[in-house]
């Protein structure tokens, strides 16, 4: 299967997105990881170490579920991928894994992330832990007290969480932290959470992210006999679940692709994360890419009831996959991502993270055929997000 | 000429450069400082744009710039805050910011509105050389604007040859890797670097880390002399400038 179209050059670039806009300070770090990720993603050792790990400690392959309430309920077959079933809960450490790998390969053996709701940050300890590696995690002061339980999940996996108390205090901020650390440890490795960032990092995460098409094929072929749905339909908010999702698809130009942005408190409310709909090109976190800024070019602060969707920026991939129309954009608010969830909740059991029922919101906003094959990439579990859900019931 | 590319030329040593942020520490100073520290005897100014997620800098630079848009500085208030600038500042001028304004300015307005106030060069430390030179280095020739490029202790003896071939008026030297507003160590290998650079067929200013007369003093040993920002920007938020300034000299 070719994948040039919509392929990384070597440059970099996704059409005119991606490239990497970084300082000169950062150049040596950024061109030593570009030049090993693919020698070592593509060597035996790797690939090896990798699928053990996956199975093994993740748990994968994760299942692909046909839920028969949901497809009646929209008059469809709706299949979920259930990577709300992985170690950690969320499809965030099929990249960690890959990345710790990397870095084991490379000799680093400091490790700095950065994490909004703290899910990266928990997938980055977690693997830390695993391969005896330090681990610095920077978050948002207003998040470490947003996210108390994933703060403790992080120290007692013994990473070492440090307040970014610049800007906003939010995932932004805490990237910007990360990247200064970065520039003064040049020998530590940077583990970012999403297909985010300068090349190499959002084609290196998107390939580790793949397993979940790579899956999602190998499953249908032997529920339908046909690798190939009529729609894959994922959140967006750096876009790390999405690419996965999409990636085996990207050429297959019969499959629809749907990605999910949240709005927060609709898209003009000025309370959203909506990147793609409202946002325009710009440059954040070494990336070219579609942006929220203000008219002076300065990074707005997005909002999501979702931690894990309210960046103000968005992976370069998906900003060509939007440019070029080859995937969908839909935007879904608070209030229908939490009806989305409760709805999964009660007619199948399983009860989502607040990211992937933006994109079960989304159910609602297309029209499918009887015999339409549609699969929903649930890239996590809801137990971080049941303060937000208890207040949503106590209000009913 | 080039201001830079004269004031190298009339004094090939101890040059001392001062950043700052436009509109800070009141939204109106920006001339005022510059007029401040040309009368003192600063041979070169770099005006910072104040940007929401300024990369390269440390917390005081980040800090002071919030502050700076907060007061509502933006590229287009600087633009009119140095209008008239040229009527009493003769020193070179020198812009720095990040990408993302000036790509959200437009490039052709920000090199024209360099060109009309007297800005001789600019430092985007995010504009990666490559792109620079592929799609924006006409653009900036024909303006008269030097892009000045920085280098730092991790730059590959390759990548150095490329940037200074591609280098306008003097190298930004890095001295470390850390971003702005850190202690400058000294060590062998550092000077061993500073020397390499400093043998390139293009003066170098060397920055990040120079706080007081001392490390002031002992960059310049090693360049055509140094840049101080983070230590002044202390000094503009404590009322002490002017002082600060005549401490240095």
């Amino acid at each position: 299967m070719s994948k040039n179209k919509y392929a990384v050059n070597e440059r970099g670039y996704y059409g005119r997105f991606g490239g990497a806009y970084i300082p000169e300070l950062l150049r040596a770090n950024v061109d030593e990881l570009r030049e090993n990720y693919l020698k070592i993603i593509n060597s035996e050792q790797f690939k090896k170490d990798y699928k053990r790990l996956l199975d093994n400690y993740v748990g994968r392959p994760t299942p692909l579920t046909k839920v028969g309430n949901l497809s009646k309920r929209y008059g469809t077959n709706i299949y979920l991928k259930r990577e709300d079933l992985t170690h950690t809960g969320a499809h965030k450490i099929n990249n960690t894994i890959g990345q710790i790998l990397i870095a084991k390969y490379m000799g680093k053996n400091r490790i700095i992330a950065e994490t909004g709701a703290g899910q990266h940050g928990v997938a980055t300890a977690t693997v830390c832990a695993l391969f005896g590696l330090e681990c610095i995690v920077y978050m948002g002061a207003l998040d470490i007290e947003r996210q108390a339980p994933n703060v403790a999940r992080m120290k007692m996996l013994g990473a070492k969480v440090v307040p970014a108390i610049s800007g906003n205090q939010t995932l932004k901020d805490a990237t910007n932290e990360a990247i200064r650390d970065w520039i003064a440890n040049p020998n530590s490795f940077y583990l970012i959470g999403s297909v985010v960032g300068p090349h190499p990092y959002p084609d290196m995460v998107t390939r580790l992210q793949s397993i979940i098409s790579k899956e999602i094929r190998e499953q249908l072929t032997i529920e339908t006999g046909n690798p190939n749905p009529d729609y894959v339909i994922a959140c967006v908010g750096g876009g790390s679940n999405a690419a996965g999702a999409f990636y085996h698809y990207l050429d297959e130009e019969d499959v629809k692709l749907v990605a999910v942005e949240a709005s927060g408190l609709g898209v003009n409310s000025g309370e959203t994360a909506a990147t793609i709909t409202i946002g325009d090109v710009g440059f954040i976190h070494g990336s070219k890419t579609m942006l929220m800024q203000d008219e002076d070019g300065q990074i707005t602060e997005p909002y999501s009831i979702s931690a894990g969707l309210d960046y103000p920026g968005v992976g370069p991939l998906h900003a060509h996959l939007a440019e070029t129309g080859r995937a969908q954009f839909l935007s879904v608010t608070d209030q229908e991502a939490l009806d989305a969830a409760m709805i999964l909740a009660q007619s199948e059991g399983i009860i989502p993270a607040l990211e992937s029922a933006h994109a079960l919101a989304a159910l609602e906003q297309i029209r499918f055929d009887k015999d339409d094959v549609v699969v929903v990439n649930l890239s996590g579990r809801g137990d971080k997000d049941m303060e937000t859900y208890m207040k949503e019931i106590n209000n009913l | 000429m080039n201001r830079i590319d004269q004031l190298f030329q009339n004094k090939g040593k101890d040059i001392l450069s001062i950043y700052f942020p436009a509109g800070y520490p009141n939204l109106n100073d920006t001339v005022p400082n510059l007029q401040l520290l040309q009368d003192k005897g600063v041979d070169l100014v770099e005006i910072g744009i104040p940007f929401s997620d300024p990369l390269a800098d440390g917390p005081v630079i980040q800090i002071a710039a919030k502050q700076s848009l907060d007061q509502g500085m933006s590229l287009k208030l600087l633009f009119e805050q140095l209008k008239d600038v040229r009527r009493s500042i003769t020193m070179p001028l020198i812009l720095m910011g990040y990408w993302n304004v000036v790509f959200k300015y437009g490039v052709d307005a920000f090199l024209l509105d360099c060109q009309n106030c007297g800005i001789d060069g600019v430092i985007l430390p995010d504009l990666p050389l490559e792109e620079y030179e592929e799609e924006f280095k006409a653009k900036f020739e024909s303006h008269g604007v030097y892009n000045i490029l920085l280098v730092t202790p991790q730059t590959t003896k390759q990548r150095l040859a490329k940037i200074e071939k591609a280098a306008k008026g003097f190298l930004y030297m890095v001295s470390s890797s850390a971003t702005t507003g850190g202690a400058l160590e000294q060590s062998t290998e550092r000077e061993d670097y500073f020397k390499k650079v400093a043998s390139l067929d293009i003066p170098s200013l060397i920055g990040f880390g120079i706080h007081d007369k001392a490390s002031f003093q002992h960059a310049s040993g090693f360049s055509n002399g140094a840049i101080i920002g983070t230590a002044f920007i202390k000094a503009l938020a404590g009322g002490t400038a002017s002082e600060f300034v005549d401490s240095l000299l």
